[in-house]
């Protein structure tokens, strides 16, 4: 009987490491960011809409805020787009969004015909300070702490149940009213 | 017809490389080709940025030629991925941190599967020589 313990061991040993690796295995929806914990690229692109003006994230440097990455031609993006309507009513964050390789137009008139919910829009259209996120997929949004670092990413379109639970409670007890 | 089936076969596979980018000399051309084949296409997984017609890996695509032309080493570049992907982006998974078990466990597992095998030819030769002798005597019987 002693001989069978070992391979038994063995094998039960194998299963559990093979069961946590599928486990954690990169799903495209929950990859983490390589970010995490780290400071938050610095981001300086013009304005979408208004040519005179520059985005600088620097100039949320303090705060905790909130970066969307979308797109015209994401499909996903007009799913979430009613609850970025909704978050942004709430005004608890600035929700900063990203207009990731699209054109300036077709994305101007998006926002006039379904409501803005950006405080600002950087235009992206080289793709740069996505790659600099370690963007793979829009819609993607991170939650940026006070002090500039990455503490979230949420791959896909945001919904009430994960801005709740991520995003919302992660901001300093001191900004909840 | 075979030699038109092959001439066409050899053309639609240049017409249909994704990637066209030519580097300023051969060197820069072979390490682009290189590192670009290493990299993954974050937005297909199972593809390298170099065989993807997607518009992020075409990006990518384009951050590495930037960088060779900027002078940077092959590690500086595989490093600007990682910080931005992680070690995913990577096909090859890097021998520290938690993926070094990748390496690891295979040859573990390649040393033990060797001492077991080894372990049991030597007790089936221990058996041989049992039996062996058994047959001996049966020969001598009669």
């Amino acid at each position: 009987m002693n001989r069978f313990i070992l391979p038994v061991v063995v094998f039960l040993a194998l299963a559990g490491l093979l069961y946590v690796g599928v486990r954690h295995s990169p799903n495209k929806s929950t990859m983490v960011s390589a970010l995490l914990g780290k400071p938050a690229p610095v981001i300086e692109l013009p304005v979408l809409g208004d040519p005179t003006r520059t985005f600088n994230s620097r100039e949320l440097a303090g705060r905790p805020w909130v970066i969307n990455v979308w797109g015209t031609w994401c499909g996903e993006c007009r799913v979430e787009h009613e609850t970025l309507l909704a978050i942004a009513k709430q005004n608890r964050v600035p929700l900063v969004g990203l207009n990731w390789k699209d054109d300036d137009e077709a994305a101007q008139q998006w926002l006039t015909q379904l409501g803005n919910p950006y405080s600002v829009v950087a235009a992206d259209r080289e793709g740069r300070s996505a790659i600099d996120f370690g963007v793979y997929g829009a819609p993607e949004t991170f939650f940026i702490d006070a002090d500039g670092l990455v503490q979230y990413r949420h791959v896909g379109a945001m919904t009430t149940e994960v801005w709740e639970r991520e995003f919302l409670s992660r901001l300093p007890k001191a900004a909840m009213p | 017809m075979k030699r038109l089936v092959f001439l066409l076969l050899v053309v639609s596979g240049a017409a249909f490389a994704v990637d066209t980018t030519t580097m300023p000399t051969p060197e820069l051309q072979q390490r682009y080709e290189t590192l670009t084949h290493e990299l993954r296409c974050m937005q297909c997984m199972n593809n390298s940025i170099a065989d993807s017609p997607v518009g992020l890996a075409s990006d990518l695509r384009r951050d590495v030629k930037e960088l060779l032309q900027a002078g940077k080493t092959d590690a500086e570049i595989r490093a600007y991925m990682v910080q931005r992907y992680g070690n995913v982006i990577l096909f090859t998974p890097p021998m520290s941190g938690s993926s070094a078990w990748v390496w690891i466990l295979p040859a573990v597992a390649a040393v033990a599967g060797l001492l077991v095998g080894v372990r049991i030819v030597r007790r089936r030769a221990r058996l041989v020589d049992q039996d062996d002798s058994v047959v001996d005597s049966e020969e001598k019987a009669p």
